[in-house]
Order: structure tokens, then C-alpha cells, then sequence
């Protein structure tokens, strides 16, 4: 399919990706600026924008199997964090003699703990290859054991979310345990460089900003032809009426599986994406709390639009990032009723107001 | 021993080695639909009780019964959304139902309506008939079609044939119930099934639609087999086939309208009590 098929009736998409273009080309023109000038952006605010785009190519991840496929995951956060940790323990392996105990062969929390040797997952982290082998791979091979189970078994609606919601924090209250050995509590932290490049540098964070617009733009894309394709049909017709999928000779199973673990290797390379942005991973990020924020800016975004998806992480977390500055103690109370707001008032989110009258899915 | 000899039998393989779907549908019988001793009971409520059922190769069948006689339960066990206590159920002589899963029997060749017309609303009426078409289903292959020219002008020839040409573009969501139930017949007709099950398709439908709809499952019958389940006698009468009176799980009575009406155990069950 060519971008234009894919694209075509899509204004909304368009526009976003001609943003998105503009963004990545602008910001570090103006990341060159003399520090005084007026256009002039901080690094600062390049890994914070840098970290919503990667945070808007998850919530495309939520939107595709939430308004296409109708399942509302309260668990995508799980894969995006997996897809993290992947990437952290890459960073891990890179920091070498350099961390607090000097121990070239250990990371050192496992100095700490007093383990003599790596364990043998942690193999092959060494090599940027295998982890970005394994960012699309942990979350996909979960996703696909997790809905093996659950579509088999035709676990639908509110008990597959609660499900979902319940893997999360199985996973969180695994990852804060110091056997595991992924650090437990503390996460992964006091990265150095990533591919050679010190992660402190301004020319790094830039890099890892234009890598995040083109990987959210990469994934609105392959998002885009798959809702486009006669699978992304078949897609809504499972979400409007499973039977009668069922009864025409699909096998629902079978396509719920395939883009719900598409959908989760999405997740974790945004996951992945975002750890180098932020510095940190750890399994606060496997809170249930942060996959219904997820749904939430999807909701307010408009479901079923994916550009919305985008629109909805943006500016839910702008939001977040002014409020929890400003008046840091409103910020839930916002967020809560700015989503009963939208709800109300919007119910096909702020993507419905660019909408025409019975117009698209 | 005997155990070690029948492992190295030369006359059979194994029987996880046989296939459960076979290609291609055994009609030779002239039977396409075989149910014996088929039982099924929710909560030691027997809904359907040692029915026996044969519809033959291009047959137009009509199922009637008060409520509760077993009807969408016997449509449900064909589909294979409910699996029988006990029993047998053929497609064909050759393809054993009761261990293929709903969609391998879509693919079989035998398409069901609803009793509720359901449709896929949010899809143009064309999509409903592109997803509902025969052909390859698989995620990978779904994902990589394209409608051919000839697909194309077979959803045209069933669009004309349901009467909804003027409609192609619109929402099914959109249509009246009529409409719909059209539409869903339409659907059946993609699948191109041997076998169509259509529940209640007068519900809801005026005088004339319903004639249209009397002439539509007229022609259909002859090249695939038809059951149609109804509770409006003037409906079934018009239909002019083969009845059967499903009666507590059971066949009451089967013939023509006429020898059905005048059965005094089907007088009993629809007037008596």
C-alpha cells in the first residue's frame, strides 16, 4: 500500500503527520538558538516533548485495539514498561566499570545484593541488537501467551480489562521484588551513553527526540494501513458484533490475537523509547493506575481516530506537566473532571469536533 | 504386545492424523444435514430431546413451534455455538459437526441469520458483504486482500438481488429492519453456504416485503438447502414446502401445511392446553 492509499480520507492524520514533520525539523533548529533568543527551546523542553510523543505512540497502541478491535486493555502500561526495562538493561550494560562500585561485570545493584555472577537473562543485553530484538519481543511474547489464553477461552468485555488490569500488577508487585533481578525497588538508573553517545549530551537528547517523532510516525502509519486493510475491518466488525464474525467464518480468536500482540510491541517500543528520555525505569511504571491514564487519553483524544490517540496524550499530559508545577495538589481533581467533562460533553472526544456528521468508524 | 502391533497396523493411521474438516462436502446420500439422538439439556431443562432431523440437498424446509419448542437451540447446536449431550450431527455425510468450531463451519458452507437482523453497523453496505464473502479468512491473508473484479461483481449481483443497489455506500447501521434483514440474507448469500439457517425473517417486515421475501427464499432453494424457522403461519404457508413441528426438544409432526394443520397433536399443542 502506498502512503497515499493509506492516508487517503484521513484529514486528520494528515495533518498530524505534516505537525509531526514540521516538529522534528523545528525544534532542533531551534534547540540551536542562542540561549536569550525568544524561539529558543531548552533541551529540557526537548526530552519533555521527546517523552509525549513516546507517551502518543502508546496511547496509538491503546486506540488500535481499544476503538478498532473493542478491547479496553487497563494493562498496556505493562508492556510498555517491559519494553523499557529492555532497554534499560541495555543502558545497564553500557555504564561497565563506571558505576558506583566499579564492578565491570556486574551492574551495581546486583554488587549491592551481593550476586557473584549475571544472571542468564540478562545475557546478551551487552549488544544493542539483541535488546532491540527483545523491546518488541518481551511484550509481544506476553501479549501473545496473555490473549492465547484469554480470546481461546472467549474472555470478552469488562472481565478481559479487569484481567488485563490484574496482569499489571502482578507484574509490578514481580518487578519490585530484588530476586527477580531487575533491580527490584530502585528500577534501572544512572545511565551513561546509549550506542557510544553520552545520554547527558544535548546533540543525544536530540537524537532520541527525532527518533521517538519518527517511530510515533512509523507507528501511526503501519496503525493507519492495518485499520485500512480488510483486517482492520474485520477488526470493527468484531468490536460491533463478535457472533456474527464468528458465523461469517472468521476465526475472532485468531485476529484479536494478532493485533492485540501487534499492539503490545508498539507499546514497548515506545516503552523503549522513553527510558533513555527519562533516565529511569522502574515498576511504578507497571501501576494500574498508569494504563487507565492511558485509556483516559485516549477517551478524551476521541476513540477510534488514532490521530486523536495523539492529541489526547499531548495534551492531557501538557496539562499534567503545568498542573503538577503550578498547583500541584488539583491535578487529579483536573484530570477527573475534564474527563467526566469530555464524556458529557464530547463523546467522541476532542477528534469529534473536526468530524463531520456520520462520518468514519 | 497386541499394544506394540496395534501401533505398527498398516491398515489405518492414527486418529489425531485424520482429518476433522474434510475438503469438499459428500452429498451422495442427497442428505446434507443429519441430526440423530440429539440431546441437550441446560440445568436438567431438556431443550432439545433425542431429535432426529434430515434436510435434503436443495430442499426449502420450514421449521415452525411454540416458544421454548427447541428451534434457535437446534440452529445453535448446527453452528456449533451449543455442543449436544448427546447425539450425532452431520454436514453431508462425511463432515461430523460436533468437532469443528464455529468458524470452520461457516467455511463449510453453512451460513446462519439471526433471529435479531445483526449487521455490521458501522460498515457501508458493501463492506458487509466483502467481509461476508467465501474465501480465504486467515489474519495474514485478511490482512493482504484486495477485492478483485469479479468479487466486485459479485457484490453487485447480490446487492441487486437483496434490491439495496440505491444503498451500497450507506451505513448498515442506517437501514431500516426490513433493510437489514435483507442485508443479512445478502450476507448468507456471499458465503455462498450449501446450508442456510435463517431464523424469523419476516419479523418485523411489511405485507410486501414480505412477498419479496417469499420469492427471494423460493429461489434460493434448489441450489442450497434452506431451513427457515417462523412463527407467521400466513408467512410459512406461502412459503409452500415441507413443514416440520418441533414440539419440547422434539419433531411432533412433519408433511406438507396442510397434513401439518390437520395433525391433531399439533392442534392440541398450538390451541389446546
Amino acid at each position: 500500500m502506498s502512503l497515499m492509499q493509506i492516508l487517503k480520507g484521513d484529514r486528520g492524520g494528515q495533518l498530524f503527520l505534516l505537525v509531526l514533520l514540521l516538529a522534528v525539523i523545528a525544534v532542533p533548529l531551534l534547540n540551536a538558538l542562542p540561549a536569550g533568543h525568544p524561539a529558543y527551546v531548552s533541551t529540557y523542553t526537548v526530552t519533555l516533548l521527546g517523552k509525549y510523543l513516546t507517551y502518543a505512540l502508546l496511547a496509538v497502541a491503546v486506540d488500535l485495539v481499544w476503538g478498532y478491535l473493542g478491547i479496553l486493555s487497563l494493562g498496556h502500561a505493562a508492556f510498555f514498561a517491559l519494553g523499557g526495562y529492555a532497554m534499560g538493561m541495555y543502558l545497564m550494560r553500557q555504564i561497565g566499570d563506571r558505576g558506583v562500585y566499579g564492578n565491570p561485570h556486574l551492574p551495581d545493584f546486583m554488587v549491592f545484593l551481593n550476586w557473584q555472577e549475571l544472571p542468564w537473562f540478562w545475557y546478551g543485553f551487552d549488544h544493542f541488537w539483541f535488546a532491540a530484538l527483545m523491546v518488541l519481543l518481551a511484550p509481544g511474547l506476553l501479549a501473545f501467551v496473555f490473549g492465547w489464553l484469554a480470546f481461546r477461552s472467549r474472555v470478552t468485555g469488562v472481565y478481559l480489562s479487569i484481567i488485563t488490569q490484574a496482569l499489571t500488577y502482578a507484574l509490578m508487585l514481580a518487578f519490585f521484588r530484588n530476586e527477580m533481578g531487575f533491580g527490584g525497588n530502585n528500577g534501572l538508573t544512572d545511565f551513561k551513553d546509549i550506542l557510544g553517545f553520552s545520554l547527558q549530551s544535548d546533540a543525544t537528547r536530540i537524537g532520541l527526540f527525532i527518533a521517538s517523532g519518527v517511530a510515533l510516525g512509523a507507528g501511526y502509519l503501519a496503525c493507519r494501513a492495518l485499520v485500512q486493510s480488510r483486517l482492520g475491518r474485520v477488526a470493527v466488525a468484531i468490536r460491533d458484533s463478535e457472533d456474527r464474525t464468528r458465523f461469517v467464518g472468521y476465526r475472532v480468536e485468531n485476529v484479536k490475537l494478532a493485533i492485540f500482540t501487534f499492539s503490545a510491541m508498539l507499546a514497548g517500543l515506545a516503552g523503549a523509547l522513553y527510558v533513555p528520555q527519562v533516565g529511569i525505569i522502574n515498576p511504578g511504571e507497571f501501576a494500574p493506575l498508569n494504563s487507565i491514564e492511558v485509556v483516559i487519553w485516549v477517551a478524551m483524544g476521541g476513540r477510534a481516530t488514532l490521530y486523536g490517540a495523539v492529541l489526547g496524550a499531548i495534551a492531557v499530559n501538557y496539562g499534567k506537566s503545568w498542573f503538577t508545577a503550578a498547583l500541584p495538589e488539583v491535578w487529579l481533581f483536573a484530570l477527573g473532571g475534564l474527563f467526566v467533562l469530555v464524556t458529557l460533553l464530547l463523546p467522541r472526544g476532542i477528534a469529534g469536533l473536526f468530524h463531520r456528521k456520520g462520518e468514519a468508524t | 504386545m497386541s499394544a506394540v502391533q496395534e501401533f505398527f497396523r498398516r491398515d489405518r493411521v492414527f486418529d489425531f492424523m485424520v482429518p476433522k474438516v474434510v475438503e469438499g462436502l459428500d452429498l451422495t446420500h442427497g442428505t446434507v444435514l443429519y441430526m440423530e439422538d440429539v440431546s441437550v439439556a441446560f440445568d436438567g431443562f431438556k431443550a432439545i430431546n433425542n431429535l432426529n432431523f434430515y434436510v435434503n440437498a436443495g430442499e426449502l424446509r420450514c421449521l415452525i413451534g411454540p416458544n421454548g419448542a427447541g428451534k434457535t437451540t437446534m440452529m445453535d447446536i448446527i453452528t456449533g455455538k451449543t455442543r449436544p449431550d448427546t447425539g450425532a450431527c452431520w454436514f453431508g455425510s462425511r463432515m461430523n459437526l460436533l468437532q469443528m468450531s464455529e468458524a470452520e463451519i461457516a467455511q463449510a458452507g453453512i451460513g446462519r441469520k439471526f433471529q435479531k437482523p445483526t449487521v455490521f453497523e458501522h460498515h457501508s453496505l458493501c463492506e458487509n458483504l466483502e467481509l461476508s464473502m467465501a474465501g480465504p479468512k486467515g489474519v495474514w491473508r485478511t490482512l493482504r486482500a484486495r477485492l478483485a473484479n469479479a468479487e466486485r461483481a459479485r457484490i453487485e449481483e447480490v446487492l441487486e438481488l437483496i434490491g439495496l443497489v440505491d444503498e451500497a455506500q450507506q451505513r448498515a447501521g442506517t437501514l431500516s429492519h426490513g433493510q437489514k434483514q435483507w442485508l443479512e440474507i445478502g450476507m448468507l448469500l456471499m458465503q455462498n453456504p450449501l446450508l442456510l439457517l435463517v431464523d424469523e425473517p419476516a419479523a418485523g417486515m411489511t405485507h410486501q416485503e414480505m412477498e419479496r421475501t417469499v420469492e427471494l427464499l423460493t429461489s434460493l432453494a434448489g441450489e442450497h438447502s434452506v431451513v427457515v424457522v417462523e412463527h407467521d403461519m400466513e408467512f410459512v404457508r406461502a412459503l409452500n414446502s415441507r413443514v416440520t413441528v418441533l414440539h419440547q426438544g422434539s419433531v411432533l409432526a412433519e408433511g406438507s401445511m396442510d397434513q401439518v394443520q390437520s395433525d391433531p397433536k399439533v392442534v392440541e399443542v398450538y390451541l389446546g392446553e
